[in-house]
């Protein structure tokens, strides 16, 4: 066992245990940091396999600004775990044959890609000048452009569409214009008042 | 064998030869920063401990070592035991990347800018657990503030960075500075100075100084995320922020001041261009601090989404057209 395979399985097995745990820990904090714990190790095993541009866009995709909000929305949520684990029975044999569906469909998905013979070959090391990311970059804009743009509008279409379904205009919100706030003068806020000056009393 | 245990020696040298001169860069700017406001407001700053108060630091982290880490009852232990170094951590590894002459990096990373973005945006953890782990409202309060801030202004400085790489032509720090060759007019700082001052007050924003210090927010809510921590623990929160500070403004000298390049083409590039360069953006750091009143929340917000982000757009459009046509002598198709 070389170096290389070594660090695979230290990786493989954080992230087997990470997500295992994401499931079964009962904090749904912590559940969000353990998944953040599964996407580091997920962008060390891409790392091996010299994919850094993905590596390393999964950390800052994912870990950076997804669960960023998750941990936000999650932190401000105040889930009571009790009741979510009553119906446990109830929803067991449902759980079961969807993770029966899973186990069969990875199942044939592995043997398949063991049984043929084109098993990928470990790729040799690229050239210390390879950059995968220019590759990708080419590859994006040139062959997949169509496919790219598309996913990019669906993605639009996605965001304004959840904005769309989320704002509510109440008709008594407060708004700041800061236009109008600089260009309030000197007359629209200060009336200077002519008045003659009043003498103390003085008690004698 | 042998030689995988020379190289992991001489790594772990050069590690060190890059972490201890930043520890101390931390210690003296924690000095540096009470020094140039005090003058700055007309007073003598700290000059007791030692020759004109050098010894300050090591005065404040003696203190805050023999100071004892309150946990607070119901918080969560562990969390709140880690949440200082997931703060250090990434502002730590950030510094793998940075070319501080030339050759002179650690890891010469052909993704580098992304990594360095990675690990900036991976630091707001750090705050995020902090804030909830103390089982406080206040540094819950200020956890809140934070996350929605550097989400906001990530994206500012996100774009920032696209328009540095698309005139660059490259992700590699080292190549960014190497396309900055010849004096202060190749810099980068003219051809993209919109892009240079909001990625600057975006960073300012990222390290939750002020004025964009909403996170700690002293009149509001206390001191924010940390309220709970004390001794090591919080001194470990306080160097992670100052070693972002100066990560923010090395990151800046090499994308925008040209890196290693002197001003002037021929009098001799080096590491002291580099360090002269970080300095000046420091002490834009502290400047501000001791200038500007700090943003109400709103505020940031609206600067971040609906100030920084257009005006990052619009001019990678206009590099996009500059570049495309090859104007002037910085929008040449590189690599």
């Amino acid at each position: 066992m070389n170096f290389e395979t070594f660090i695979f399985y230290v990786f493989s097995a954080i992230t087997v245990f990470a997500a295992s745990r994401v499931v079964s820990v009962r904090n749904p904090v912590f559940a969000a940091m353990f998944l953040v714990l599964t996407f580091f190790s997920c962008a060390g095993i891409w790392l091996l396999l010299e994919a850094e541009f993905l590596a390393i866009t999964l950390v800052l995709v994912y870990v950076g600004a997804v669960m960023v909000l998750f941990l936000f929305v999650v932190m401000m949520l105040d889930v009571n775990v009790e009741p979510l684990r009553e119906g446990f029975v109830k929803y067991l044999p449902v759980g079961l044959l969807v993770g029966a569906i899973m186990f069969i469909e990875m199942v044939l998905l592995i043997a398949r890609s063991f049984k043929s013979d084109s098993f990928p070959a470990p790729t040799s090391a690229a050239a210390a000048d390879y950059s995968n990311t220019e590759a990708l970059g080419e590859l994006l804009y040139s062959k997949y452009l169509f496919q790219f743009e598309i996913a990019a509008i669906i993605l639009l279409v996605a965001i304004v569409a959840a904005i769309a379904l989320t704002m509510r205009r109440r008709p008594d919100t407060k708004y700041q214009k800061p236009a109008e706030q600089i260009n309030v003068t000197k007359a629209d806020r200060l009336r200077v008042v002519k008045m003659t000056s009043e003498t103390q009393q003085r008690n004698s | 064998m042998l030689d995988a245990l020379l190289l992991t020696v001489v790594t772990l040298l050069k590690i060190a030869a890059v972490m201890l001169p930043l520890i101390i860069c931390v210690a003296y700017l924690t000095l540096a920063e009470r020094k140039v406001i005090g003058r700055m407001q007309v007073r003598v700053g700290p000059n007791r401990v030692g020759w004109k108060g050098l010894g300050q630091p090591f005065a404040d982290m003696f203190k805050l070592m023999t100071k004892e880490v309150i946990i607070p009852t119901n918080s969560s232990r562990f969390l709140f035991l880690v949440a200082p170094v997931l703060s250090l951590a990434p502002a730590l590894a950030a510094w793998a990347v940075i070319p501080f002459a030339d050759g002179w990096v650690l890891a010469d990373l052909n993704a580098g800018l992304l990594y360095v973005l990675a690990m900036t945006s991976v630091g707001v953890y750090g705050v995020i657990i902090a804030g909830w782990a103390s089982n406080s409202k206040y540094a819950f309060l200020g956890a809140m503030r934070s996350a929605a801030q550097i989400v906001a202004y990530e994206i500012a400085m996100g774009f920032a960075l696209i328009g540095v790489l698309m005139v660059a032509g490259s992700l590699n720090l080292g190549d960014i500075v190497r396309a900055q060759e010849g004096g202060f007019f190749s810099w980068f700082l003219i051809p993209l100075l919109p892009l240079a001052v909001v990625y600057f007050i975006s960073g300012v924003a990222e390290t939750n100084r002020a004025p964009f210090d909403v996170a700690e927010g002293e009149s509001e809510i206390v001191a924010g995320f940390h309220v709970d921590y004390s001794g090591m623990a919080f001194a470990v929160f306080f160097l992670a922020e100052y070693a972002n500070m100066i990560m923010i403004a090395a990151l800046t000298s090499i994308m925008f001041l040209g890196g290693w390049m002197s001003p002037i083409d021929g009098w001799g590039d080096g590491i002291h261009w580099f360090l002269i360069k970080t300095a000046f953006c420091l002490f834009l750091f502290l400047w501000f601090r001791a200038t500007f009143p700090r943003y109400r929340y709103d505020q940031i917000m609206r600067l971040g989404w609906k100030v920084f982000i257009p005006v990052t757009i619009v001019w990678i459009a206009v590099i996009g057209v500059a570049i495309y046509y090859g104007i002037g002598p910085w929008f040449q198709v590189r690599g």
